[in-house]
């Protein structure tokens, strides 16, 4: 009810009209730009060349895994530990921290699946080479800077704190002179300027360091100044990627004229594409590539971050030409990063590369890999905010079933709750909510429900109650409960950077605790930035108090911890057996390994379509795959042309999801007339044939980090002409999808690679050379796919209702021959969705080479059973054989009967009908 | 009636039942097409694209485009998949939906290789549709009688107001000619009126240039001898140079040519040229009294006065900082706007300009006795041709309500008419709707709260066939960054006329289930049941 909503959610409008002023556009004053966000500023102002730091190479510290060394900044005589570390599997970590901080710095935890095994060390410098190539260097434009803690001057505890340090330092140098290294302690002794304290005195304060105010919100800043920053130049790289979230181009941008890439969960009311503003997750890796190599940079570090690009054309720096001249060049290009974070310590990960695929499994062996998703979350989503009660859900399932369109969840936003208490149901629009999902599970399909981080302050509220009697809630600076506005009104966020607290929120999704849950519920948490309507930049306010750290120090890994432990939570419902499915819109380093993502509250235009591209493909990059944008666009309502484009072009992407805002026009797919519910129904179904191929995908995402929806450089890197393509991907290696993302367009221009290469046009079965710009007609109809000449995709034809339904059907192979006619792919079959994947799976490889078609049990120590079987070979590229045979591994021959179309040199081998997890070879004669 | 209706569908039902046990056909072939699918013969695909034995017909493979082959499996995309359902209804699924592990068709037979348990459930469904379509059809035999009094009803309403309008008509002809005549005595009287006003308003002019000039010629008596310092009579160069003021050029030196030029050229003037001089001073002459009150102290209150608006509209502007306060309640808000400009425009009324003219040329008398009567006989006329007109006003109200309720579209046999003018509400857990037909549609929120309109009366909405089985109301109060409200009313067929149901489907688009007998179609005669229930 319009009226009742209004009424009910005056947050929301409220919340609106902050940020609307009148225009349907982000409101860029309510978010900082570097200037305003004060370390930024500072960091920024330092100048290249100008380090003050110094390595203090007697204090050089040799072990078989790692090297240390102290730097020292001339200016203010403080101390660093540089930690240096050769990783297996060729990486380095960098590790840079105060010697003796005032009082520890966060270093972020819980990201690295563990601690990364190390190498013994080999002599190396900062300047990483490999032969005579410099790959990567640090600080070469002597970017370093370390905002050591300090005690504020006008207090009186920094005078008292100063002298007992002073007097502390004079006993621990007498009572550790005999084992320290004598000469650097003569040397510290010879340099009376070595005292900290008294360089203390000659620093100056500035504006924003002790306190600092945006927007009538004021950050207390107890701790001062702490921010890190490093340099990292790039010789001979033009393209660097990554650094997610942005509604950016694929290929980052030098941020010279501009501010940089911000790296600060938010939750931006209609986000502007196409420039560095924060958006709802972070994940600091960026990879830089050329046609030679590929590296990446992991800068661990949840505080706020900012990240600057340039590049020499605009200018190149000492080391740049130095290098020229090293090299014999003139042209070498270089690109040089820089990193500045609030807060915390520098740590930093290099990921050697050399190729793309071991860029990902380096920044697998640190982070982890992509949740394996339940099948059914591969397929079609139904999502609104909101559908209105059971009847309402009801109603939409059974319209899928009227138009005969698959799909697999349907969602409810947050109207469902009780007053927007969460784990709780409306009690009259869903009073009876297992009911409601019996009904959903008897056609074998599923619901995700949200329960976002916020919780209203509500004494009568049982989950309130808990967090407040446990104390679990984030503190603010003055050590009360903080509270903040969002949907519910008034509300506590828990802090789940605590163990404790994460395993306290996992218990609540028990099924006798999160009452009218059932299996077929799953989890979507939203809002987990986190968002708070009124707090600065909408969101939590940096000096609340996470324990002992501060909020500046975890923001960014905040919403990372939410969807933690809500899958957590869905593990444990089951007994450990059943996969969980979490979506998050705030996410960080590492969160592939609870779930999915999405791009956020996008809007209903074209540019939004296009740029679900490159955004998606910036996660995939960072080892996120499990990523898609709101079908339709969640702001305004599309046409009918957009509608339909956006479905095909989400169809071929990992999450599907169709969402829409609370005051848009009804959206599901049989709204738009026949005509375009058909073209809709065609483009699901081609998801749902895909089906075995997509989570063949994000198998071999959980297996090795590789992305799933993958830029074309990922596959070409040698190709210059792939490096900024983001107007078409590659789905794993053998799909290249260009979707159509032009209004009224006639035709798209794809690019095919590969120079020995052929592609398939997957629904007419054209043969088209690689290496080329193509170009497609298109009608509406059309969403342009190529499969790749020398694979081979397994599909389920028979499309039904949702995937589970599909579980035991047949299988149709398909073989797109290369030039040497031969292709190779994949089978992989498990009960698609328990954690016995882990023993109980199929996983076949398919080869055709020499006119024989065979399949070999990759996994010979799996155990799995299926009755799906091979109902049909389709061989592209083909010529007509005399006869085809087929041989099953008890030795029986039978002669397989086939089609063969020659115009299109198609080869349909008609029902050989061998189990799909057999042994057997087809031979065509 | 009813029960040989009743009767029939039983007949015919068992008649199926039977006969799906007697023929052999393949798995999912419905009936009308066994012939196509001849045992031991070859097959053609229904669309004719090719001919395939008869063994790959129902193999769980897909030989023909159009799934012709294979219509009791999956195998074939578009197929589709005909259950016999005997004791309810035969019906075609599309064949994904075969073997799914979903039961679909009520006699199970979807389902047969899924291991999915299903209950035969067709003839529950059988006697609960039948069930329902004997109440259906008590439902709208009944309903369709009471239509037909309605029809009776509006056309005796529709006759009524026709004869109103008749009679209106009459009346309103008779009002005209009033109105003119009244105008006629209005305007005749408002003539001497006017002359007689416009004379007393000349008379009272004059007396008050008298009485300026008498004015004027006394100040200037005064000025002259506060000028005249050597009170000789006469007013010379020296004299008037003590006056700065009266620089002519303003240049700030009042020189000695200059005064001469005021006074004429000559150096000194006497009490009567004085007064041609006096004529090119006044504007400027300051009292040597200092009594400068005129000028400052009328001004000032007048800047006061404007102030306080000023101030209250600063306060306005901390809405842009605090909206909070500003979604607090629109209404309000524009409440207090309105006592706000009542309050600015209250004190204007202190500035008072014409007050002081009185006080100078005093208040303009009465008007004479012969002057007077003239205006009260005019304002006598004037009154009766006012409501005279205001008379045929109400009339010609009365004449549109009706053209307007007699020229609505109230269906083929107006009968809807009998909806016009009622309310009908019905309330849930928060809200009272009212649909108020042919007019609109509103929300009232059960425990306080402003009504909300869900939209005026549009037009009938519904498919071409049955365009009046559909109601759209539009353009209610709009919704915030949406469309304005809107209602589709859709109504079925019943005894009673009520509202059964309101919900909001996509935001601020309501739907509303309306019952009435209007809309209930004559029941089909045995005939027409016949004839509809063989092509099932």
């Amino acid at each position: 009810m319009a009226t009742f909503t209004e009424r009910m959610a005056p947050v929301l409008v409220l919340w609106l009209a902050v940020f609307l002023s009148g225009t349907w556009a982000v409101d860029k004053g309510n978010f900082k730009t570097c200037d305003q966000s004060s370390f930024c500023k500072r960091q920024r102002a330092l100048k290249p060349g100008e380090s003050p730091y110094r390595a203090l190479l007697e204090t050089m510290e040799l072990t078989n895994t790692r090297l240390t060394l102290q730097l020292i900044n001339d200016n203010n005589k403080v101390r660093l530990l540089l930690e240096l570390y050769r990783l297996q599997g060729n990486m380095t970590r960098v590790k840079i921290n105060e010697l003796k901080p005032l009082k520890p710095r966060y270093e972020v935890p819980d990201v690295l699946i563990r601690e990364p095994p190390t190498e013994p060390a080999r002599p190396f410098r900062l300047d990483i080479m490999e032969g005579r190539n410099v790959v990567m260097s640090l600080n070469s434009r002597g970017l370093l800077a370390f905002e050591h803690l300090r005690m504020r001057k006008d207090t009186f505890s920094y005078k008292v704190t100063s002298t007992v340090a002073s007097v502390w330092n004079n006993i621990k140098r007498v009572f550790s002179s005999s084992q320290a290294d004598p000469e650097a302690e003569k040397k510290e002794e010879a340099d009376p300027a070595a005292q900290p304290e008294a360089a203390k005195e000659e620093e100056k304060d500035e504006d924003g360091m002790w306190e600092e105010t945006f927007k009538s919100h004021t950050d207390s800043k107890p701790n001062g100044p702490s921010a890190v920053s490093l340099d990292f130049s790039l010789p001979g790289v033009e393209h660097v990627y990554g650094i997610p979230e942005h509604a950016d181009t694929l290929r980052l941008k030098t941020t010279e004229n501009g501010d940089p890439y911000r790296l600060y969960n938010l939750d931006v009311f209609q986000y502007e594409l196409y420039n560095p503003m924060a958006l709802y997750g972070a994940v600091p890796v960026m990879l830089a590539h050329n046609a030679q190599r590929t590296t990446g940079v992991f800068w661990l570090n949840a505080a706020e971050t900012w990240v600057d690009i340039s590049s020499n054309t605009a200018g190149k720096t000492v080391f740049g030409k130095m290098l020229d001249y090293v090299q014999g060049s003139n042209e070498t290009p270089q690109t040089d990063v820089r990193w500045i974070s609030e807060s915390g310590i520098i740590d930093v990960f290099i990921m050697l590369g050399p190729t793309p695929k071991d860029v990902f499994s380096q920044y697998a062996s640190l982070t982890g890999t992509q949740a394996f998703p339940p099948l059914a979350a591969v397929g079609y989503h139904q999502c609104r905010w909101n559908y209105n009660d059971q009847e309402d859900v009801a109603a939409v399932d059974a319209g899928f079933d009227e138009h005969d369109i698959p799909y697999d969840y349907i969602w409810l936003d947050i109207e469902h709750t009780d007053g927007k208490r969460y784990f709780t149901w409306d009690p009259h629009k869903f009073a009876t909510p297992k009911e409601m999902l019996q009904g959903l599970s008897d056609k074998k399909r599923k619901m995700v429900a949200i329960v976002d981080p916020h919780i209203k302050v509500d004494s009568n509220y049982k989950i309130h109650n808990e967090i407040r009697s446990r104390s679990f809630y984030i503190k603010n600076k003055d050590g009360g409960d903080y509270e903040g506005w969002c949907w519910p009104g008034s509300a506590g966020y828990p802090d789940f950077t605590r163990a404790d607290m994460r395993d306290w929120w996992a218990s609540m999704f028990a099924y006798n605790q999160y009452e009218g849950s059932m299996e077929n519920l799953d989890t979507w948490n939203d809002m987990n930035e986190p968002s708070v309507f009124n707090g600065p930049e909408v969101t939590m306010h940096k000096d609340a108090m996470h324990g002992a750290w501060e909020h500046r120090d975890v923001h960014n890994i905040y919403g990372f911890y939410v969807q933690m432990a809500t899958a957590e939570g869905l593990i444990q419902r089951s007994g450990g057996v059943e996969r969980p499915f979490v979506l998050t819109r705030a996410f960080f380093a590492g969160s592939q390994r609870y779930g999915a993502v999405w791009t956020g509250d996008n809007a209903a235009e074209w540019e939004h379509l296009k740029i679900s591209i490159p955004m998606c493909l910036s996660l995939g990059l960072v080892g996120i795959s499990f990523c898609g944008a709101d079908v339709g666009g969640f702001f305004k309502s599309p046409n009918t042309e957009l509608l339909v484009r956006w479905y095909q072009t989400g169809a071929y992407q990992p999450f599907f999801r169709a969402h829409a805002h609370l005051d848009t026009p009804r959206r599901e797919p049989w709204l738009f007339g026949p005509e375009n519910t058909a073209l809709i129904r065609e483009v699901v179904r081609q998801r749902y044939t895909l089906l075995p191929y997509w989570y063949l995908q994000f198998y071999h995402a959980h297996r090795t980090g590789e992305p799933i929806m993958r830029p074309l450089w990922v596959e070409y890197p040698e190709d210059p002409a792939t490096f900024a393509l983001e107007d078409e991907f590659l789905i794993g290696r053998d799909l290249l999808v260009h979707p159509v993302t032009e209004e009224g367009a006639r035709g798209v221009t794809a690019y095919l690679p590969g120079k020995d290469q052929v592609w398939f046009d997957v629904h007419t079965f054209q043969k088209h050379n690689g290496a080329q710009n193509l170009y497609i007609p298109v009608t509406m109809s059309s969403i342009p796919v190529f499969q790749r000449g020398g694979s081979i995709i397994p599909r389920k034809i028979r499309v039904r209702r949702s995937s589970s339904c599909m579980m035991q059907d047949p299988y149709t192979l398909y073989v797109a021959l290369n030039l040497q006619r031969t292709a190779e792919g994949e089978l992989y079959i498990d009960d698609g969705h328990t954690f016995n994947y882990e023993k109980e799976f199929i996983h076949r490889r398919l080869s055709f080479a020499n006119n024989v078609l065979s399949s070999v049990n990759l996994a010979p120590e799996a155990q799995f059973s299926t009755g799906s079987w091979i109902e049909r070979i389709v061989i592209l590229g083909a010529s007509k054989p005399s006869k085809v045979l087929l041989k099953t591994d008890d030795g029986q021959e039978s002669q397989v009967e086939f089609d063969f179309d020659a115009s299109m040199s198609v080869l349909t081998l008609r029902k050989p009908g061998m189990n799909a997890g057999a042994d057997w070879n087809v031979m065509l004669q | 009636m009813t029960s040989c209706q009743t009767q029939y569908l039983l007949m015919l039902l068992l008649s199926v039942g039977v006969s799906a046990v007697e023929v052999q056909r393949p798995r999912g072939v419905p009936l009308s097409k066994r012939q196509f699918y001849e045992e031991g013969k070859p097959f053609t695909c229904l669309d004719g694209s090719r001919t395939i034995p008869f063994d790959r017909v129902n193999d769980d493979y897909c030989d023909c485009k159009d799934g012709s082959d294979e219509p009791g499996t999956a195998a074939c995309p578009n197929g589709s998949f005909h259950c016999t359902n005997a004791g309810f209804r035969p019906g075609f699924i599309p064949s994904s939906r075969i073997n799914d592990g979903i039961c679909d068709c009520c006699d199970t037979t979807d389902e047969y290789n899924s291991g999915a348990a299903c209950q035969n459930t067709c003839r529950e469904l059988g006697r609960k549709e039948r069930e329902s379509l004997q109440k259906m059809a008590e439902i709208t035999k009944e309903g369709f009688l009471l239509k037909q009094q309605l029809i009776q009803e509006a056309k005796r309403g529709l006759e009524e107001k026709k004869a109103k309008q008749a009679d209106i008509q009459i009346g309103k002809k008779d009002l005209e000619a009033k109105v003119e005549a009244l105008r006629t005595v209005k305007e005749t009287a408002e003539q001497p009126e006017k002359e007689a006003k416009e004379r007393h308003l000349k008379a009272w002019e004059e007396q008050k240039a008298v009485i300026q000039m008498e004015k004027d010629k006394a100040k200037m008596a005064e000025v002259l001898s506060e000028l005249d310092d050597d009170a000789d009579g006469s007013v010379s160069v020296a004299e008037l140079l003590s006056h700065s003021e009266l620089d002519p050029d303003s240049d700030g030196s009042f020189t000695e040519a200059e005064a001469q030029g005021l006074l004429g050229g000559v150096d000194n003037v006497d009490s009567v040229a004085f007064e041609s001089v006096w004529n090119n001073i006044k504007d400027k002459y300051t009292s040597e009294q200092a009594n400068t009150e005129t000028p400052a102290e009328v001004e000032t209150p007048g800047e006061e006065v404007r102030e306080p608006p000023s101030d209250n509209d600063s306060e306005q502007y901390p809405e842009e900082d605090i909206p909070e306060e500003e979604e607090e309640d629109d209404d309000e808000e524009d409440e207090e706007e309105d006592q706000d400009d009542g309050d600015y425009k209250s004190p204007p009324p202190t500035q008072t300009p014409d007050k002081k003219e009185d006080d100078d040329e005093g208040t303009m008398p009465p008007f004479d006795q012969e002057t007077q009567n003239l205006i009260d006989a005019a304002q006598k006329a004037r009154d009766a041709f006012d409501e005279a007109e205001r008379a045929l006003r109400e009339v010609d109200d009365q004449v549109k309500n009706l053209e307007k309720e007699i020229s609505f579209d109230f269906g083929p046999n107006a009968e809807f008419a009998y909806l016009y003018s009622q309310c009908y509400e019905l309330s849930t857990s928060e809200y009272i709707y009212r649909l108020c037909p042919f007019n609109r549609m509103s929300q009232k929120p059960k425990f306080g709260g402003s009504e909300t309109n869900l939209g005026s009366w549009g037009h009938w909405a519904g498919p071409e066939d049955n365009i009046y089985s559909l109601m759209k109301y539009e353009h209610g109060t709009g919704c915030w960054q949406g469309p304005n409200r809107s209602t589709t009313i859709k109504l079925t067929c019943g005894k009673e006329t009520v509202v059964t149901s309101v919900s909001e489907p996509s935001r601020c688009e309501y739907l509303m289930e309306f019952i009435s007998p209007a809309i209930c179609q004559e029941p089909p005669s045995l005939d027409a049941a016949l004839h509809g229930h063989e092509e099932l």
